[in-house]
């Protein structure tokens, strides 16, 4: 070789060294995943399933089917940013002795952590609306359930586009 | 951490109280990386509880979907007249109370 370098045995060395990287990555990558934290480990909730909008519906709900209806949810339809968005849920319930709302949970469909909180109410509230400010992390749909006293389930979803999302930029 | 509780403070026995709190509170998402590469660690109020007369009338779990200075309002039916006590707890187990009085007529 005119150079003094030997092709072949460069090809092979890269091909080896190739090999050996994606080996090394299909090791790293789950050590790599086990590593991150673990998100809001709800009581008895495995936090690998609770970290998608299904299996944080799935935990409330237990296998039980839910209902579109009954429930309110006031999101504005757009939002500049995602840092504090306002949100009101409201649940068509007289909340008496015999039937009340006993907890509404608010899922996110794009959040790190889908499940944004649960308000746990009661006979004594007297009306069945809670409102607040919620981080979303950009354009999507939420998700307010609602269990009665009775155990069933309902909900309501709203579509809401955020043009600046948060988590990502420090907010 | 300092919070402001507003209650109306007259209320008909059996009408609905409503009940604000905004709660001074940077609500750490954990997500969120210093100037040095450092991982901010997570910070929430993660629960909050509000008691009328001493009873447990509503709580909340919270997650970092909730917004910064966390915001609150939510309704408590009038019974007798009594203090309404709100309380929380942070992830480094920092933990806050406000409260407020409401009089029940009739």
């Amino acid at each position: 070789m005119p150079d003094g370098r030997r092709p072949w045995t460069l090809t092979a060395r890269g091909a080896r060294r190739r090999a050996l990287a994606a080996l090394v990555a299909l090791f790293a990558l789950p050590r790599r995943a086990l590593a991150q934290p673990i998100m809001n480990p709800a009581p008895g909730v495995d936090a690998r399933t609770i970290n998608t909008p299904q299996g944080a519906l799935q935990s409330i709900l237990k296998g039980a089917a839910m209902r579109r209806g009954r429930v309110r949810l006031e999101l504005p339809s757009a939002a500049e940013n995602g840092h504090s968005v306002p949100m009101l849920v409201r649940v068509d319930s007289p909340m008496s002795e015999t039937d009340y709302v006993r907890r509404i949970d608010l899922v996110s469909e794009k959040n790190p952590v889908p499940l944004m909180a649960s308000f746990f109410l009661g006979s004594h509230m007297g009306r069945a609306e809670v409102e607040s400010r919620v981080r979303l992390n950009g354009t999507q749909r939420v998700t307010a359930l609602a269990q009665l006293s009775d155990g069933s389930f309902w909900f309501d979803a709203a579509d809401i586009v955020v043009n600046e999302s948060a988590c990502l930029d420090g907010g | 951490m300092t919070a402001r509780i507003e209650v109306q403070r007259d209320a008909r026995r059996g009408d609905p109280v409503e009940v604000r709190i905004v709660i001074q509170h940077p609500m750490e998402t954990g997500f969120r990386y210093d100037s040095l590469g450092r991982q901010t660690p997570r910070n929430v109020i993660h629960r909050f509880e509000c008691r009328y007369g001493g009873v447990e009338v509503f709580r909340a779990s919270m997650g970092a979907g909730i917004a910064a200075n966390p915001y609150l309002r939510f309704f408590v039916r009038a019974e007798q007249s009594g203090d309404i006590e709100c309380r929380w707890v942070d992830q480094e187990n920092a933990s806050g109370y406000a409260s407020a009085r409401v009089t029940v007529n009739g």
